[in-house]
């Protein structure tokens, strides 16, 4: 028994140490970026007198509403044009064995684990020669690169655990494959979707690479890009308060979506990763 | 084009009975049908992915500027062992250690710490989804996000690790974790490690899962020490799982990028081989040398993926 409760001692101790070191650092941020003037200089962990003039300033010195916007539209456009494709190679994929299969596959695990940078220059071309350089478009099109085949991968993992029969009962009453794909697997898939599209949309929400090359004015900077470029009056006295309450207005939603879907987001990282 | 090798396919794959090929146009017009389906996706990657690798080996054989990637002479393989090639620049070799430095120290501690935090998650008690809810967080929160909130708990003069250090006496003075030339690489990959650990627990706790209950059973009856059940039971099942897990992470280290340009920007100390081949292509506009880099990256991290999937194979072959 005495044993047992030594266990137990431990497996909280560890417990609490691991909750410390996840939950500290963004705790302190919220309170950093609620802290004012002096009082950031202190390093309690929560302001005597909490105040929203950071996030006041950081509204009105930058368009940091606009830099949101862009975000969103890229990290979403992205997230729609790759689940639209995605869905049906997925189904190809999962569902019909043809010939060629395990290349496609393979072809679409390295695209999506080979560096980025390698590619910068000829992306650099395509971008430019498609007249999208410095804007979102530019940007859409380069994230697909990683949302795309990931994507295809776990959707494929989800649709081949579709019930067989459901998809025969179909083809036999002579349903195409469109009505098949989107009227009866989509509503069975709406969870793995969901969680899918949420994981793309962190990718292309934290996409900083292609953010800092394809895009020059401030106009269709992304927040990641922003967040890098924001300065004080010198390099030596960053604005830390605006940069605090900028981490929180990133990072709470993003915090709040992962924890309402956790459980599918679990099986989806898994299936995009332990099952490949 | 395609249909007819669609066809071909088809009846390849079909030849050990031909009876079955002719009882089932159906099936063959499903394989035709899956190709249509895959096009869209694959068109989306060549364009994309494909053509932009093949101009970047092109690229990499000229002497093309950024501000005009129209003109560009022809120069061999000059970008690569010439006098002033890539494989003879000091600085390149220095950021492929500092990147092979970076992947391996971070991977094994993100894997050694994560398998403890896999075990905690895996270990039922009343706190066991707090638990996993708190491990999420330091995964969604961005990078560029992460990289900021560090350099702010990091700060020499006002941050709260050193005066929680100053205070709890591990040190007599304010460490500069970022300007410290010794401090900054541990530092950046404490933030690294701190960021992605949660990822490799949630990985690991998946193998976890998929043992079997009834060995640990049959191991608590017997009456087997816990760390021999999970030396000789637990660790040989979940290996596979974990090396996968492993050679993810370190193909995403390989490539390492934001954390180190928002932390330390362009020091030669931290620079990893990301941040050497934009700085040639977009900082100094040489494509050609910065193409004939990026290429170099992308053999290595290749060379890197085949030894694995190879090594792999036989393995699975051997046993």
């Amino acid at each position: 028994m005495k044993k047992l409760t030594l266990g137990t001692l431990l497996y909280y101790v560890l417990v609490s140490i691991v909750l410390v070191a996840c939950l500290f650092p963004f705790l302190y941020t919220i309170g950093s970026s609620l802290k004012r003037g002096n009082e950031l200089f202190a390093t309690s962990l929560w302001p005597a007198h909490p105040s929203l003039s950071n996030y006041a300033t950081l509204f009105h010195d930058q368009p940091f509403g606009a830099y949101l916007l862009n975000s969103v539209l890229v990290s979403g456009g992205a997230v729609v044009l790759s689940l639209l494709v995605s869905v049906l190679a997925a189904y190809a994929l999962g569902r019909v064995s043809f010939r060629g299969r395990g290349v496609l596959m393979m072809c679409i695990l390295g695209v999506s684990m080979f560096p980025q940078v390698a590619i910068l220059s000829g992306l650099f071309e395509l971008v430019r020669w498609l007249g999208l350089y410095d804007r979102l478009g530019a940007l859409v099109l380069t994230d697909l690169i990683f949302t795309l085949p990931f994507t295809i991968w776990v959707l494929v993992t989800f649709m081949r655990e579709l019930p067989k029969e459901l998809e025969e009962a179909a083809l036999m009453d002579g349903v195409g494959v469109f009505t098949l794909i989107f009227r009866i697997f989509m509503p069975l898939l709406l969870p793995a979707l969901a969680a899918t599209s949420l994981l793309a949309f962190i990718g292309a929400w934290n996409e900083f690479l292609f953010a800092l090359t394809f895009t020059i004015s401030p106009e269709q900077r992304t927040v990641p890009v922003a967040m890098s470029m924001i300065a004080g009056a010198s390099s030596f006295e960053l604005p830390w308060g605006t940069i605090m309450a900028a981490s929180v207005i990133v990072t709470v939603p993003l915090i709040l979506l992962v924890l309402a879907c956790q459980r599918q987001i679990v099986s989806g990282l898994t299936a995009g990763a332990v099952k490949g | 084009m395609s249909s007819e090798s669609l066809s071909l396919d088809g009846r390849a794959s079909q030849r050990p009975s031909v009876a079955v090929r002719r009882a089932s146009p159906l099936a063959q017009q499903r394989r035709r049908q899956a190709w249509l389906l895959v096009l869209p996706a694959m068109l989306m990657l060549v364009v994309i992915a494909g053509w932009p690798l093949l101009r970047t080996v092109w690229f990499s054989l000229t002497s093309a500027q950024l501000s005009d990637l129209t003109q560009h002479p022809f120069v061999g393989l000059d970008n690569y062992i010439g006098e002033n090639g890539v494989l003879r620049d000091g600085e390149w070799w220095h950021a492929v250690g500092n990147t092979l430095i970076f992947a391996v120290i971070s991977v094994s501690l993100e894997t050694v710490l994560g398998l403890g935090v896999a075990l905690l998650l895996n270990t039922p008690s009343r706190v066991r989804s707090l638990l996993r809810a708190a491990v999420l967080v330091p995964w969604a929160i961005p990078t560029i996000v992460s990289a900021k909130i560090w350099s702010w708990m990091l700060n020499d003069q006002y941050g709260v690790i050193n005066a929680i250090l100053l205070h709890l006496g591990v040190i007599d003075h304010p460490l500069a974790f970022i300007a410290d030339p010794d401090l900054a690489f541990p530092t950046i990959i404490l933030v690294d490690v701190w960021k992605t650990t949660p990822f490799m627990a949630l990985l690991m706790l998946a193998a976890l899962q998929m043992v079997p209950s009834d060995c640990y059973e049959a191991a608590r009856l017997d009456g087997v020490p816990r760390w021999r059940v999970f030396r000789h039971i637990t660790l040989p099942l979940i290996l596979p799982g974990v090396l996968v897990a492993m050679v993810f992470r370190m193909l995403d280290a390989l490539r390492v990028f934001d954390l180190i340009y928002v932390m330390t920007s362009n020091s030669r100390l931290t620079k990893s081989m990301s941040i050497y081949v934009r700085e040639q292509l977009v900082d100094f506009q040489q494509v050609g040398f910065g193409s004939a880099s990026a290429i170099v990256l992308f053999l290595l991290i290749s060379t890197f993926t085949i030894a694995y999937m190879v090594f792999t194979r036989r393995r699975m072959q051997g046993v």
